[in-house]
């Protein structure tokens, strides 16, 4: 028996069999179930009026393509200070220890509400109004690292010797970096933008804080649909938005198999 | 002008990386069309000039001229050069066609004789019909000659070659070895090539420059280098030999091995000490009779495809390679003879150790950053710089660092017939060179040790 139990222990494959279980419960049950409602009414019975809904609704098509456009104006801003940020990190002679590294990531390690909150006494002290200005600004303050770190370690591993090659052929720094850098850092670029435009786009807190509650993204009518009881349509919006993710994730991925140089963090 | 001979001109260059010293006080000149290979050992600062040449590097000391152009400072791609690099170093993201053209489309020339040059140049490598092929889906052999290909197609004064055939198999070397051969002659371009491979550097050269330690050891053409090595280094790094400690008797005469021979050199003086190089292709190998200057037995004998690798133990104990066409086996006495223009006499760059340091007091010396225990010093005051001399054999290295007084490395091993003349390079950053039978290994760590009585304290 005990032969038995240490015989399964020493299987190198069980080893994930606690992972599968959680993988089974909080991921694959509660997408079923997502699924499950949103193509069934109140009575169980199935029906596409949820999504039905959704498009009749201008005002929830509205918030859909206004929280898009927070998002992607959140990833443009990120990608605009985050590129530039990523590219002085990988220089050895700016970062010789790492603590630029160390600097950009920091704030990661404060949770995200608790920044949000801080962001927001800030704005109170500083005698701002808070709306849609202060919640780009958190957006970005939040998911700048998301950007920085993955183009980072694109630049980081890029071979010297192709940057050489290029100056060899007579290319100034402004065309190496044009037709050799940026070409070869855009693995990175598309896991950056994958990783700011994903928790945006879906973001609720966030908007709540720094809103005062006064703007409405997506993600927030998802979550006020669920709490007031309507599962069956807050699963319909739910999968709108997943559809949308894996619809953007696909692209990029694309875009990644393109690139033979895989550095990217997705 | 006769100036415009040169196309490259090193004048006086040093590069520091720090502390550390890459390049020496280089000079060096390279006619325009010739093939110019720098070699020597890992390390030796041979790729840091060929980036101060390309660029991308900058020299701390010292002028660089191509076609009489002051470049010392100017950015790589300022240029008229272009470089062929170690791993290729071919754009990922670019297909055959563009890499080639990469140079071509940044100088705006017009698509159709982009095209044009770009299959030029393809063929010219080898590599017709490549243009749309994935770089990564190539061999390396196949990459490196778009690397070529890319290099070329600029129509560079200089095309610089970083170790270029480093990373492909033996028989594909030998092939591209040939090829770049042709494309020199047919290019008629400057090529100054880098490699460790002495044997590449004597099939490809003009001119070779034999680099050890940051410093230019001999210039000249292989067939200079390999007959008439100017020092001990280049003699062990070129090919096979013999190397020996040897006395200059008189002009013509000199004496090794426990004999006298005849030989061609003179104006080295009397009695003084040299090292002989013999080429073991150059000693004749028969059984024993009158005509033998040196007899011997046979202790190893291999075949080596064209010939047999003898190596011979003489009665007076020195230890000689041996190259025939003809099996002398292992344990068969036989008869040696050397002709007197293939012993070739070197000057000793040094004959003992000799160091800088200064008196402590009566009975001790610092130097190597230590202090010694010496024999009882007279007439010179404590404190004074003096001059420290030891003699090679004197020197005795132990296997546990700890027992040292100092420690260092060892980094280059010469068999001189009958003893190791060995390069310790101290922690200190001096070497210390050393005689002894015992054998070491390059790179091992070693103890170093002086008895007070073999330190020889002289004032300056």
């Amino acid at each position: 028996m005990l032969n038995k139990l240490s015989q399964f222990f020493m299987r190198r494959r069980n080893w994930s069999i606690p992972y599968a279980i959680f993988l089974l419960v909080f991921v694959v049950v509660p997408l079923v179930l997502i699924v499950a409602y949103a193509f069934t009414d109140e009575e169980g019975a199935f029906t596409l009026g949820n999504f039905r809904k959704f498009m009749m609704h201008p005002e929830a098509i509205n918030t859909f393509i206004y929280s898009i456009g927070i998002a992607m104006i959140t990833t443009i801003f990120c990608l605009i200070l985050g590129y530039p940020a990523a590219y002085i990190m990988s220089q050895k002679q700016f970062n010789t220890s790492k603590t630029m590294v160390v600097l950009f990531i920091l704030p990661m390690w404060v949770n995200i509400l608790i920044r949000t909150l801080a962001t927001v006494a800030l704005f109170d002290f500083l005698k701002l109004p808070l709306g849609e200005g202060a919640l780009v600004f958190g957006m970005v303050y939040n998911f700048l690292p998301f950007m920085i770190y993955p183009i980072y370690n694109t630049l980081q591993k890029m071979d010297q010797s192709l940057i050489e090659a290029a100056q060899d052929l007579g290319a100034n720094p402004l065309k190496v970096f044009t037709k050799i850098v940026l070409p070869l850092s855009m693995p990175g670029i598309f896991s950056g933008i994958l990783m700011v435009f994903m928790p945006t786009v879906s973001t609720f807190a966030i908007a709540e804080l720094l809103t005062m509650n006064n703007i409405k993204l997506f993600g927030t009518t998802v979550q006020e649909n669920i709490y007031n009881g309507m599962w069956n349509y807050g699963a319909a919006l739910s999968l709108i938005m997943l559809l949308l993710i894996a619809i953007m994730s696909f692209f990029s991925n694309d875009e990644d198999s393109v690139q033979n140089e895989s550095g990217g963090v997705i | 002008m006769q100036e415009t001979n040169y196309i490259i001109e090193v004048q006086n260059v040093s590069k520091y990386f720090g502390e550390k010293i890459a390049l020496d006080n280089i000079s060096l000149k390279v006619k325009k069309g010739e093939f110019v290979t720098i070699l020597g050992p890992s390390g030796c600062g041979k790729t840091t000039l060929l980036r101060l040449i390309a660029g991308f590097q900058t020299a701390s000391e010292g002028e660089i001229r191509i076609s009489g152009q002051e470049i010392t400072l100017t950015p790589p791609h300022l240029r008229p050069v272009n470089t062929v690099f170690q791993k290729y170093a071919l754009f990922p993201h670019l297909n055959v066609f563009d890499n080639i053209a990469f140079g071509l489309k940044l100088k705006k020339l017009p698509s159709s004789i982009i095209e044009k040059k770009v299959k030029g140049a393809l063929k010219m490598v080898g590599m017709t019909d490549y243009e749309y092929r994935d770089v990564d889906s190539l061999s390396g052999g196949q990459q490196q000659r778009v690397a070529i290909a890319r290099a070329i197609v600029n129509n560079p004064e200089v095309l610089l070659l970083d170790e270029p055939l480093a990373a492909l198999d033996l028989k594909m070397r030998k092939d591209m070895q040939m090829e770049l051969k042709e494309l020199h002659k047919s290019l008629g371009v400057t090529f100054v090539y880098v490699t460790h491979d002495q044997e590449e550097a004597l099939t490809l050269s003009d001119t070779i420059v034999v680099m050890s330690e940051g410093r230019i050891q001999q210039i000249g053409t292989p067939i200079d280098i390999y007959n008439e090595p100017i020092n001990s280094f280049v003699a062990d790094f070129i090919g096979e030999s013999n190397i020996l400690n040897g006395t200059m008797q008189k002009d013509k005469l000199v004496s090794f091995a426990g004999h006298e021979f005849e030989c061609v050199d003179e104006g080295f003086g009397e009695n003084t000490p040299i090292d002989v190089v013999i080429r073991p292709e150059d000693i004749y190998i028969f059984d024993p009779s009158d005509a033998a200057q040196l007899r011997g037995t046979v202790t190893s004998c291999i075949f080596k495809g064209v010939h047999y690798e003898m190596l011979v133990q003489t009665e007076e104990g020195y230890e000689l390679m041996v190259q025939d066409y003809n099996c002398f086996e292992t344990g068969r006495e036989v008869g040696l003879l050397v002709k007197p223009f293939d012993i070739h006499v070197m000057k000793k760059e040094r004959t003992c150790n000799t160091f800088e340091g200064h008196l402590v007091d009566e009975n001790h010396v610092e130097f190597l950053g230590q202090e010694f225990e010496c024999l009882p010093v007279k007439d010179i005051e404590a404190g004074a710089t003096v001059k420290v001399e030891v003699d090679f054999d004197r020197v005795i290295l132990q296997d546990n660092e700890e027992d040292g007084m100092l420690t260092g490395d060892v980094n280059f091993i010469l068999y001189k017939g009958d003893h190791y003349h060995l390069t310790v390079h101290s922690d200190w950053d001096e070497d210390v060179f050393v005689d002894t039978n015992d054998v070491w290994d390059d790179g091992d760590r070693v103890g170093i040790t002086i008895a007070p009585e073999d330190i020889r304290v002289i004032g300056c």
